[in-house]
């Protein structure tokens, strides 16, 4: 039974955890730009919470992922279902690359626009939602991309706690050492991984400013 | 020989600016700027002139002194309205690059809740005021040379008609004949607008062709403040020495129209 038969045969499978897969990246992502778009706002505007943003988020990429999963575990109400759990883990890793290109595009804005709209009156918040924003969208669209990208190869870890994902096809793979099991979780992930980088790089491309 | 201070529209009294770190960009400035004329800040790098047009509209405050604008300290006055209040151009222009000429020039009048209507026809005159064709106003900054740029920002400083115009090197980015079309139309423009207008440059030839008074600063001090036709008579050795940096036929370029 060669690698495509065995997707044909269980392509029910297949497709579900491969939307299980795209559930656990989907959440992640949008909580980490829900949290680290304004944690990298609060960083760009004041300098203070610069180093405990980002180092804090830093700090967290150095921790082995599996690790992170078991660190969770004994949470209450995380530990209870291991979607939870895989969700927040996957999501503090997503923040890092978020805060970053969040802090990195609004200070990359050039200082004489912001300035210039800060001598016409501008308040902070309209400085922020007319000016800021929109020129460090596509440098904030850029981190949010790497995140989607390292959270698709990243979730197929979540099998091992029982999440769910693609990753049970590799994590059943290894354990019967069947390859072609294996190759069921890791191509359809592989494939996920590059079709979003895609989408979004073109999507980032149009929202660049002129 | 100074007016008296109630007749000043912005008024420096006894002003100092230091950074943070305690070094002083600006000391004991007494300065007035009358109604209708334009002064000339004029200095070298780091002499202190943009610093001064900073304090008028409040980017940044003094550290001791007080600057009032039509004779209300500025401290006193909220910031905001205060600089929507007084117009303000800069070197690059500083328009928003995701905005369209347009939406760039109806800055101030949107966020001031002008209606759509009133805001448009605005947008059309003042394009024309500042000589641009009207079918730029749906262009983006970058599709504009650096002329219609400066136009641009010069259109978007006056388009809630502010009585005064801070200009920080508006030309100095621009090639010389460029930058000269642009001097004569801006001279020409100030005669039927008659606003207050701050002028910083380096460039003596500018200051002669644009000021009504010129101030000279050096390390963050006042020097004098002369008359184009003084300036080039002074014995002031400061201004002595800009008239010689910038050699002869400098007569010809005195403004001889405002004020």
């Amino acid at each position: 039974m060669n690698f495509f038969h065995f997707l044909a045969k269980n392509r029910e499978q297949v497709l579900e955890l491969t939307l299980e897969h795209l559930w656990l990246v989907g959440v992640s992502t949008l909580l980490a730009v829900l949290v680290g778009v304004p944690l990298g706002i609060l960083s760009a505007r004041w300098p203070f919470w610069n180093r405990p943003v980002l180092g804090t988020a830093n700090l967290i990429q150095t921790i082995p992922s599996l690790a992170l999963f078991g660190f969770l575990l004994p949470v209450p109400w995380l530990g209870e279902r291991a979607d939870r759990l895989a969700i927040l883990a996957l999501t503090l890793y997503a923040l890092l690359p978020v805060i970053r290109n969040t802090y990195t595009g609004i200070r990359g804005v050039d200082p004489a626009v912001v300035e210039a709209g800060r001598g016409m009156g501008l308040t902070d918040g309209q400085l922020l939602w007319k000016v800021q924003l929109p020129l460090a969208m596509s440098v904030i669209f850029s981190g949010v991309r790497v995140a989607v990208v390292v959270s698709v190869g990243l979730a197929t870890i979540a099998a091992a706690i029982g999440a769910g994902g693609l990753g049970e096809f590799i994590f059943r793979g290894l354990a019967m050492v069947n390859n072609q099991l294996i190759l069921a979780g890791a191509i359809p992930a592989a494939v996920l991984a590059l079709s979003a980088d895609f989408g979004l790089g073109w999507l980032e491309k149009r929202l660049q400013p002129r | 020989m100074e007016p008296t201070a109630d007749g000043a529209v912005i008024e420096f009294r006894d002003v100092a600016y230091m950074l943070p770190n305690g070094q002083p960009l600006l000391a004991g400035l007494n300065l007035q700027v009358r109604r209708g004329e334009t002064l000339v800040l004029l200095g070298r790098s780091g002499s202190g002139k943009t610093t001064t047009l900073k304090l008028i509209n409040r980017l940044l405050t003094p550290t001791s002194g007080e600057v009032r604008v039509n004779g209300e300290p500025t401290a006193a006055a909220g910031v905001i309205p205060l600089r929507r209040s007084i117009g303000y151009v800069i070197q690059e222009s500083g328009l928003f690059p995701h905005y369209t000429v347009e939406r760039n020039i109806a800055l101030v009048p949107r966020i001031e809740g002008w209606t759509a209507d009133r805001i448009h026809a605005r947008v059309e005159e003042l394009l024309s005021l500042v000589g641009l064709e009207p079918q730029l106003a749906s262009r983006y900054p970058h599709q504009l040379s650096g002329g219609q740029r400066q136009r641009v920002g010069v259109a978007r400083a006056l388009a809630a008609d502010p009585a005064i115009l801070l200009m920080d090197e508006p030309f100095g980015a621009l090639d010389p004949l460029t930058r000269d079309e642009l001097q004569r139309e801006f001279l020409r423009l100030q005669r039927r607008l008659n606003k207050t207008v701050v002028f910083v440059t380096h460039d003596l030839h500018e200051a002669l062709r644009m000021g009504s008074r010129i101030a000279l600063m050096e390390a963050g001090k006042l020097v004098t403040i002369l008359s184009p036709k003084d300036f080039l008579r002074s014995n002031d050795p400061l201004a002595a020495a800009y008239v010689r940096a910038f050699g002869n036929g400098l007569d010809a370029v005195v403004n001889g129209g405002a004020s």
